[in-house]
């Protein structure tokens, strides 16, 4: 019998964001339809996975992740070279030694440690404030400039620190991540905002706060699908591709940290599992780059995405 | 779907007997024509009126019940493509393998691992659904032994994975009690397969070597009057099943019929967290049922959890009651916590009330359901409502102190809160996992 297949055909496209510099550089975003379906359109880039480097021990990290990294984690440049051995497509510097209630590092320390780490590895750079607006939008034109040329992401800019973050990433050449709490319309308006300074869209990744498995994922992943959709119907203020930060939220819960759950099965394969089937769902709501933690999470992930990107005839 | 209620009021017998469970015929007219009920409730339909309801009524995805009794799941009657534009109706049912080249003692060990894949979460439990048999032996004797083993002891009902007639047969003459279902037809055993299903009143799991090959093998074992029909698009791998499984979901919202059944899905990476992920792309992408290989509780807990994240409504956040809950027989010097109604907050907050040891009573404000930071950026958090709950909840004649903890994310709205309650408010860890050794340390009588 034949059947007569239903295929879309969408006016939209995700904007092209590349990060990096050639040889090295990477790309993300590009499909012109919804996520793997290759029989519709064109998916260009497979989704992108960074690893997270802190620029200081990170504190309360369980053992299953700590022992992830033995010996590099007092070490940011070590450290660095090991998630690039370990397959990163990216390097995500975190830094988190900026916190005003942690080491209070100043710009002139997180700028350092910017360079280090750049000067150490050929990945693309992603380069994270502490999280506290104030403090971020400091460190970050610091960063930005220490850094300058390099085509780094740099965030995360929010409704509230976007235009000395936006004017750096203009001045220094780097990309920029908008990020709002998992609502559509904010995500729009910011990337609107920051491409009014004059940065382009297809310079912009927008960061929804995605939460994991369990902990508010279902809001990131019908925000993301939802963006998708409207990206392919023509709207070019929500096609800058999704930025998301899996990592830091997956090994936040339970799931992943408890050793004991009571008939929850091994802790290390479940904390893995969660970090990567939180990361593979986002990834078929529409996300284009995946900030991870654990190598072997990665690992299972972009074994995942290889999958999903092979063409198939139909 | 798409009749009015008049339009299959017409066709009733209007005899208002209550059968169906609605007070009147036109009531049932009603339910039926907004999704609520389907045709069939009704036992008095003359085989016109049913004809023309079961086709012009049935959802773009026909319900198929797998299973009797309790241990009875339905699949399918889905009606959108994506969560957000209503909500997923039935959860894709997950079913672990057990093969029948296994000896008798393994076979029954392994279902009661399947027994004990069960998890409690935000106050419900949620596990796996089904267990599939599967005919690796290609013996029918040895297939309907393992079956009838497998439907003794599992606590959930039966797949029967076998392209051979005789093996299902066999196997149906011992489990059919249970309505297992059957997997499956191909071109070249439909017949049978379709005969069988219909004399055991099972259903049939249907599979193409593509989707046109699909589509025209549905038809034929509809038109043998068969209508628990499910689909198999033959395709196991990831991103082809993905495909397959789109389209098929669109085919049925276009009201294409030959397509309009729920699907099976069959998950075959032999790397065992590759199976996990892959599983995940079925359950959030159209699959009916998923079948995999493994006993592993860390790998269907997380399953599981992407199937409750992804089939919860998106109108309606799980919320709990607002009222006192007492957890490990509080008295009148035990602690009370401040959190929100939200199902996970709450949740989160009464196991680590519960895992401190320390009795003690929690209540959730009414916020609508949101957790605590959401709740209070929305205003909806506030010193005064936490007051007001405080006053309205009767905690004040449970207890004789005056002393309440609130969450560590909200340590600013403590002062406040001091001045509108009167009550003295410690500001406990950000995180609820935190209270067992915050409760030992600052929880002084
Ligand atoms: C899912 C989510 C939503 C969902 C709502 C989910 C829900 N039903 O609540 C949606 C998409 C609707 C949403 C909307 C908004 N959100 Co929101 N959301 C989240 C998200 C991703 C997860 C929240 C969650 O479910 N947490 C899990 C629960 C269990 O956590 P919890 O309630 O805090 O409970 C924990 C602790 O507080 C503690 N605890 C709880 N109770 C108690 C009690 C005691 C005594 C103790 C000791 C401890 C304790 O233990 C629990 C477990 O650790 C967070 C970001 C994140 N990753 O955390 C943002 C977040 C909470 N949202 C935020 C915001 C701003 C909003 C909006 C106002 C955005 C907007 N402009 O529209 C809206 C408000 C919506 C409204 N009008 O109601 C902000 C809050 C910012 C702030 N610091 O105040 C956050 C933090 C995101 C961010 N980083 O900006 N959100
Ligand atoms: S069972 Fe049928 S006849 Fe009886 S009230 Fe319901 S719809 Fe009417």
């Amino acid at each position: 019998m034949a059947v007569a297949m239903v295929k879309e055909r969408w006016p939209g496209r995700v904007m092209e964001l590349v990060i990096g510099r050639e040889p090295h550089a990477v790309k993300a975003g590009g499909e012109s339809t919804l996520p793997f379906l290759h029989f519709e359109g064109e998916i260009p880039n497979r989704p992108l996975a960074a690893l997270e480097v802190w620029d200081v021990e990170p504190e309360g990290w369980p053992e299953t992740l700590a022992e992830a990294y033995p010996g590099v984690t007092r070490d940011p440049v070590a450290w660095a070279k090991m998630c690039e051995d370990c397959g990163a497509d990216l390097i995500c510097l975190r830094l988190a030694g900026a916190h005003p209630e942690g080491k209070n590092a100043g710009p002139a320390q997180a700028a350092e440690t910017a360079r280090a780490v750049a000067a150490a590895v050929n990945r693309p750079l992603i380069v994270i404030g502490c999280g506290v607006e104030e403090k971020d939008e400091e460190i970050l034109p610091a960063v930005a400039g220490a850094i300058a040329g390099q085509n780094a992401l740099l965030g995360c800019a929010t409704m509230n620190n976007y235009k000395k973050i936006t004017e750096a990433c203009l001045s220094y050449g780097h990309g920029i991540i908008a990020s709002t709490p998992l609502d559509i319309n904010l995500a729009k308006q910011l990337n609107i905002l920051i491409n009014e300074t004059g940065i382009p869209l297809d310079r912009i990744a927008f960061d929804p706060i995605v939460g994991p498995l369990g902990y508010g994922f279902e809001y990131a992943y019908s925000i993301i699908e939802r963006a998708r959709l409207s990206a392919l119907s023509g709207d070019r203020m929500l096609a800058t591709p999704v930025i998301c930060f899996v990592g830091q939220e997956a090994w936040k819960t339970r799931e992943a940290r408890s050793e004991d759950g009571g008939g929850w099965g091994d802790q290390a394969r479940r904390a893995i599992l969660w970090e990567a089937l939180t990361a593979a769902g986002l990834a078929l709501a529409g996300g284009s780059i995946f900030v991870l933690s654990h190598p072997a999470s990665l690992n299972a992930f972009k074994k995942h995405l290889a999958a999903m990107m092979k063409p198939f005839t139909c | 779907m798409g009749l009015t209620g008049l339009e299959i009021f017409k066709q009733l017998p209007k005899t208002n007997c209550r059968d169906c469970g609605q007070t009147t015929c036109l009531a049932f007219a009603m339910a039926v024509a907004t999704g609520k009920a389907v045709p069939d409730r009704c036992p008095h339909l003359s085989e016109a009126a049913r004809d023309f309801l079961g086709s012009a009524s049935a959802p773009p995805v026909m319900p198929v019940k797998i299973g009797a009794g309790s241990k009875q799941v339905e699949i399918g009657n889905e009606s959108v493509l994506f969560r957000h534009d209503k909500r997923f109706e039935n959860p894709t049912a997950i079913a672990v393998t057990v093969c029948d080249t296994l000896s008798n003692g393994e076979i029954a060990a392994r279902v009661e691992r399947i027994n004990g894949l069960v998890f409690e979460r935000v106050g419900q439990v949620y596990k796996v659904d089904l267990v599939a048999v599967v005919n690796s032996s290609g013996n029918p004797g040895r297939f309907a032994e393992a079956a009838k083993i497998a439907a003794e002891r599992a606590e959930f009902a039966l797949i029967l994975v076998s392209e051979d007639p005789a093996a299902i047969e066999a196997a149906l003459d011992c489990t059919a009690d249970g309505r297992p279902l059957v997997c499956g037809a191909n071109a070249a055993n439909y017949q049978a397969m379709t005969g069988l299903a219909g004399r055991f009143g099972v259903p049939l799991a249907v599979r193409g070597a593509n989707l046109e090959e699909l589509a025209s093998l549905a038809e034929k074992v509809a038109a043998l009057g068969l209508r628990q029909i499910v689909l198999d698009s033959g395709a196991r791998e990831t991103a082809k099943v993905l495909a397959d499984q789109t389209q098929i979901r669109r085919q049925a919202l276009k009201k294409f019929r030959p397509l309009g059944y729920p699907t099976i899905t069959f998950v075959d990476h032999e790397d065992s967290l590759q199976a996990v992920l892959q599983a995940g792309v079925y359950v959030a992408k159209y699959a009916g049922v998923v079948v995999l290989d493994t006993v592993e509780p860390a790998d269907l807990l997380a399953l599981i959890t992407l199937r409750l994240n992804l089939y919860t409504d998106p109108q309606k956040p799980p919320a709990v009651e607002s009222k006192v809950y007492e957890i490990l027989n509080p008295g009148k010097d035990s602690p009370v916590y401040i959190t929100t109604n939200f199902s996970l907050t709450y949740y989160s907050v009464a196991a680590d009330v519960e895992a401190s040891r320390v009795p003690g009573y929690i209540l959730p404000v009414d916020t609508d359901g949101t957790s605590v930071l959401t709740a209070w950026s929305a205003g909806k958090f506030t010193p005064e409502k936490i007051a007001e709950a405080l006053n309205s909840s009767g905690i004040a004649e449970k207890v004789s102190h005056r002393r309440v903890i609130i969450p560590g994310a909200l340590g600013v709205l403590s002062g406040r809160l001091q001045e509108v309650s009167g009550w003295e408010v410690l500001v406990g860890p950000r995180e609820s996992s935190g209270i067992p050794s915050f409760i030992k340390q600052q929880w002084k009588t």
